[in-house]
């Protein structure tokens, strides 16, 4: 379980970087409980992209919502995973 | 990687944690097709949009059509016209259930007992010789006498070219009935001999708003970086025009690539289907357009961009701040 939450955050990185350009900074080295807005400055468009791209790679709906409450990408990778444990 | 707390004090990280989480989502109606006056330049009537179609009369409807527009997300509705007072009950519709912004041009007083906190807008465009030969009679005088002292009232000034050197005594006579003011520039849709802006005149009108706002902070509700966006149509070396304009109705946007842009909005025509193609004029020549609250929602939108440097990310949140006290997020 760990280990595949470690992946769902390693991968989320990897989407949030790709998708929003961010530089200086690897799916490794980013802080998973950094504060999105507060700190990268996600807005509400770049939440929107990502969810689109983790709907498609986890087949899960993310409501719109709930992105005031997707904060961090740990927090990201547990509601994936709570998603995902609930559609099976 | 570049975070926002490495770029920003203590007190400037306050300022942006109290906007970030705002997440203002605005769409914009025209309330009606009719209006009390008829301006020389008035995008509504020269682009023919008041004849795009006939306005609901049917009040039941656009309270449902309110209700819609809430589950779409909407969380700002920005009323204009024709006039908007002209017809209260439709104005009324959007009020009772959602933050909401009313430009009129002020001859028609709002009821402050039945619109308590609404805050409106009051169009102004320039000095008395000004408004005579644009619209036809000095509104200041009446929309002065309405809205006196008002806290949820402000004058939307549009400047002409004709207005340089001219904008500290409309200040300070907004300044003298207890008003605050946010400044604009004039797009001429109509061609009016005159009133179109050359590249000097926009300097010097940039400098002149600078001063306006260094002079009066408490009565202009504006930053610096807003002056420079609107006089130069440029953001961080980018020029403004179609290609990056957030204010872009959603449903009818084929940009590709598609540009950063105001989540969700449309702008409503007063039948409560159609839909315009913008917040503004249908036919505005885009790389002309001076609108102002496109300009702002442009730097709004794009924020990482300004996530560079500690002054892009201050004039960021200048904008942001001033947008979000001109339609009540925060206070003035
Ligand atoms: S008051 Fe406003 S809507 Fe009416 S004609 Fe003038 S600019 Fe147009
Ligand atoms: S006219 Fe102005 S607001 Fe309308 S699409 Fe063009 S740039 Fe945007």
């Amino acid at each position: 379980m760990s280990n595949d939450i470690n992946q769902t955050i390693t991968r989320i990185a990897e989407i949030i970087i790709n998708e929003l350009k961010l530089e200086d900074v690897t799916a490794e080295t980013f802080d998973a409980d950094l504060d999105l807005v507060n700190e990268v400055g996600i807005d509400s468009m770049d939440m929107a992209t990502v969810a689109l791209f983790l709907r498609d790679e986890y087949e899960i709906q993310i409501d719109e919502d709930d992105y005031p409450k997707l904060t961090t990408v740990r927090i990201i990778a547990q509601y994936i995973d709570n998603k995902r444990n609930s559609n099976e | 990687m570049i975070t926002v707390s490495s770029l920003l004090d203590d007190h400037w990280y306050e300022r942006y944690k109290k906007i970030s989480k705002l997440n203002i989502r605005s769409s914009i109606y025209d309330v009606t097709d009719r209006c009390n006056l008829r301006c020389k330049g008035c995008f509504f009537f020269s682009s023919g949009e008041h004849e795009v179609a006939s306005e609901e009369k049917d009040v039941d409807k656009w309270h449902s059509f309110v209700e819609k527009e809430m589950d779409r997300g909407v969380n700002l509705a920005i009323l204009i016209g024709g006039e908007p007072t002209l017809c209260l009950d439709r104005v009324e519709a959007f009020y009772k259930r959602l933050p909401t912004f009313c430009a009129t041009n002020g001859l028609i007083k709002v009821p402050r007992d039945r619109f308590p906190d609404m805050m409106v807008g009051i169009s102004l465009w320039g000095d008395a010789e000004d408004e005579t030969i644009l619209r036809g009679k000095d509104t200041f005088k009446i929309s002065s006498a309405n809205y006196q002292g008002d806290p949820h009232a402000y004058y939307l000034y549009t400047i002409t070219p004709k207005q340089l050197g001219k904008t500290e005594k409309i200040v300070r006579k907004i300044q003298d009935v207890g008003l605050k003011v946010q400044m604009q520039l004039l797009s001429n849709d109509e061609d009016v001999d005159g009133f179109s802006w050359q590249p000097d005149e926009l300097v010097a009108i940039r400098a002149e708003m600078d001063d306006m706002l260094d002079k009066y902070p408490e009565t202009v509700i504006s930053c610096k970086y807003y002056h420079e966006i609107i006089t130069t149509g440029k953001m961080l070396d980018r020029p403004f025009g179609w290609m990056e304009c957030p204010s872009v109705t959603e449903p009818i946007d084929n940009r590709e690539p598609r540009p950063r842009r105001l989540t969700n909005f449309i702008r409503w025509s007063s039948d409560l289907h159609t839909m315009h193609r913008c917040c503004t004029s249908e036919t505005r020549d885009c790389s002309t357009c001076k609108d102002g609250a496109a300009h702002m929602s442009w730097v709004m939108v794009n924020k990482r961009a300004h996530i560079k440097t500690t002054k892009d990310l201050q004039n960021w949140i200048e904008v942001y701040e001033m947008f979000a006290k001109l339609y009540q997020f925060i206070p003035w």
